[in-house]
């Protein structure tokens, strides 16, 4: 249990945020939908504020326990290319990732992204669950 | 800029910083994590990513009750929340093919952005890939589908 410790706090900090922004800016915390705002130009300066901050997380880490966040990179390069176009017009078409329809949307008990997220976990576990017998 | 827009720019500022703060603590970040939890069968399961979710919805739900009861936000004159309930083809197809490319590399949109940062050539690979995906999507894709209905 305790080895959960840091994935249980980490997460509980990705609600405080998710809470600050709704009652605060009366916005919804999802990152595919910032990215693509950011990428139409919609509500540039907010949207880039907060990527500006996401990008402080790791650095805020690495200076309060002297490293970066540990990252273990396995895919190949068409497989990186390949899984980054999938997300990008998966998380358009579908109106949000594990942020907006994962988190939000389960708090707000949105019988819509509660389908949302059932889709993507059961395509991303029955993906790699697969790929991990060739592994 | 008024002192309200400005205020409510350092909280998007701040918020974003928890957000990739939380997603570093909770090791997210890492790939290999991800589908340590995606892959079922690999003998060595890991639910670290339940913890996270369960963590980060556990938080959101008394802030959305609250949410609820306010007749709008701290910052600003009204609420901009999502007013679609469909559960049609698109969503249910958009999040299939998310989950795919999740599956594949074990990054989804917060933590390979957040990992732009740390300054690993496949996270900007991936991330450039995802931008072409967005922007795919947003032209040319959406043209041809909203044709269709």
């Amino acid at each position: 249990m305790t080895t959960y410790w840091p994935s249980l706090i980490g997460g509980m900090l990705l609600g405080v945020s998710a809470v600050l922004l709704l009652v605060v800016n009366g916005r919804i915390a999802g990152i595919s939908g910032i990215v693509g705002r950011l990428l139409g130009g919609q509500q540039v300066p907010a949207n880039a504020a907060f990527v500006v901050g996401l990008l402080l997380g790791p650095l805020l880490h690495a200076s309060l326990f002297s490293r970066l966040p540990a990252m273990t990179i396995a895919a190949s390069w068409p497989a990186i290319v390949l899984a980054g176009l999938l997300v990008g017009i998966g998380t358009r078409m579908g109106s949000g990732c594990t942020s907006g329809h994962g988190i939000l949307g389960l708090a707000r008990f949105s019988p819509r992204s509660i389908a949302a997220t059932a889709s993507f976990l059961a395509a991303g576990i029955l993906t790699a669950t697969t790929m991990g017998f060739f592994r | 800029m008024s002192g309200q827009n400005l205020a409510r720019l350092g909280v998007t500022l701040l918020a974003g910083a928890l957000f990739g703060f939380g997603l570093s603590l909770s090791g997210m970040l890492d790939p290999a994590r991800v589908i340590g939890f995606l892959d079922v069968a690999s003998g060595q399961w890991d639910p670290s990513l339940m913890f996270v979710l369960g963590g980060a919805v556990m938080v959101a739900i008394p802030g959305v009750m609250l949410q609820r009861r306010m007749a709008r936000p701290v910052l600003d004159e009204q609420f901009h929340l999502p007013q679609s309930t469909a559960i049609d083809r698109r969503l249910l197809t958009g999040s299939a093919l998310f989950g795919v490319g999740w599956g594949v590399a074990g990054f989804c949109p917060g933590p390979a952005v957040a990992a732009l940062s740390m300054g690993l050539v496949p996270v900007f690979v991936f991330v450039g890939a995802m931008v072409a995906g967005m922007l795919l999507h947003d032209g040319p894709i959406a043209r041809l589908t909203s044709k269709g209905r």
